[in-house]
């Protein structure tokens, strides 16, 4: 028997805060995803919250291509509010 | 647990990329982590697949020395313990699997590489548990060294395994100390149970202090693997740093070390301490260990006797499936 698919797990560790990602677990459907996330990943109060996506299902960009998606950003330094002069006398800015 | 570099493999030069290799070794070198869609020379790969599935099967392995005595703890409370720590081990193997599979091998090719005896995992496991003795020693010494080999894995240059260790390191401590804490109420307990703790410390000292791998100058890829910052610290240096904090903590516990020649060395600030045996260290990495043969028959039991777990889930699965198609 071949592998189950992959399934990449998000934990909230408390109210207030994102799902973040912890790892994955195979399991052959989302219930079971669940349970085995919950085994592998919680067994020590470190969440409130568990979210499971199939690994096959998640887009992500292309490292190699980290340098034209990024890098605009760095010649775009008037994006930022420290780019600006405000004289001292002026608060609250 | 863990051991360094079991199986040794020729360090073996495909042709790459002379300017992506030297990307790649100056952003090792500036301690920044490579995540699994970087391009990375096949050797790095191939080295850490290995690396981290051997960790994993030292996890998974590690639960059946430590099982073998759930059932017989002696007390309530040891059981519950006990049970903690090895649903832990079993989550350090998952965690450390699911690692090494970012880098390309299937769990399925690294479990049959396991039960077809290809593939090697810490030697400390194919020492058997006589004693009750033995469970407390074990969380003391082997996950001790193991924390001692894993902390500088933390700051690994692979991003996953580095992640891995983070989790690990946090619960393996929680493993020492109830060893420690196990093994203290031996050492003040009755005549009969302090002999069972030195006897069980006896047998544990010096396969644990094989745990680190061969000594500095028989570990040949010590230095390719100090540079891609797969290694933090050396087998000797690791080894030395175990010696000098164990030795004291057995000496709180009123244990002898099993090692005559055993002394603080002021000039060094550290403990020399006697020849270890590789003879026996590389019988037991050849399979030669006292209980090798018992552990992976264990593994392949329980692996193929709840063959019908795993059948039952995916056939579940099918018919939710086919009836959300219905």
């Amino acid at each position: 028997m071949s592998d189950w698919p992959l399934w990449e797990v998000f934990v909230r560790s408390k109210g207030g805060l994102a799902h973040r990602h912890f790892g994955s677990v195979h399991a052959p459907d989302a219930a079971m995803a669940l349970r085995h996330a919950r085994d592998t990943y919680t067994r020590r109060m470190e969440g409130v919250s568990l979210w499971v996506v199939r690994s096959a299902d998640i887009v992500a960009s292309d490292p190699d291509e980290a340098g034209q998606l990024f890098e605009p950003a760095a010649d775009k330094v008037y994006r930022h509010p420290t780019f600006y002069d405000i004289p001292d006398e002026v608060k609250h800015i | 647990m863990y051991t360094t570099e079991l199986s040794k493999q020729p360090n073996v030069q495909s042709i790459e990329d002379p300017e992506r290799l030297a990307a790649f070794e100056a952003r090792v070198a500036a301690d920044e982590f490579i995540e699994p869609k970087d391009w990375m020379p096949e050797a790095y790969r191939r080295t850490l697949t290995r690396q981290i599935s051997q960790h994993a099967h030292s996890e998974i392995v590690g639960m059946l020395p430590e099982g073998n005595w759930i059932t017989r703890a002696p007390s309530l409370r040891r059981k519950a313990i006990l049970l903690a720590k090895v649903q832990d081990e079993a989550g350090h193997g998952l965690y450390l699997y699911c690692a090494a599979e970012t880098l390309g091998t299937s769990r399925e090719e690294m479990i049959e590489a396991l039960h077809s005896g290809k593939a090697k995992y810490s030697t400390i496991f194919n020492y058997p548990t006589l004693t009750w003795a033995d469970i407390p020693a074990i969380g003391w010494l082997v996950d001790g060294a193991a924390i001692m080999n894993q902390v500088p894995l933390q700051r690994t240059s692979y991003g996953p395994y580095a992640r891995a260790m983070v989790r690990v390191c946090k619960e393996e401590s929680f493993h020492q100390r109830q060893g420690y804490e196990a093994m203290t109420s031996l050492a003040n307990g009755t005549p009969e149970q302090k002999r069972m703790a030195q006897d069980a410390f006896n047998r544990w000292w010096w396969p644990s202090l094989m745990m680190f791998g061969p000594p500095d100058e028989n570990s040949p890829n010590t230095a390719q693997s100090l540079r891609w910052r797969i290694k933090r610290e050396t087998n000797d240096e690791l080894r030395q740093k175990f010696v000098d904090i164990t030795v004291p903590q057995a000496e709180y516990l009123g244990l002898t070390v099993p090692d005559p020649d055993l002394k603080w060395n002021e000039a060094k600030g550290g403990y020399d301490f006697g020849a270890i045996d590789w003879d026996e260290f590389y019988a037991v990495v050849r399979g030669e260990g006292p209980v090798a043969r018992e552990r992976m028959t264990a593994r392949r039991e329980a692996w193929e006797s709840n063959a019908w777990v795993r059948e039952a889930a995916a056939a579940h699965e099918a018919k939710r499936r086919q009836r959300a198609a219905a």
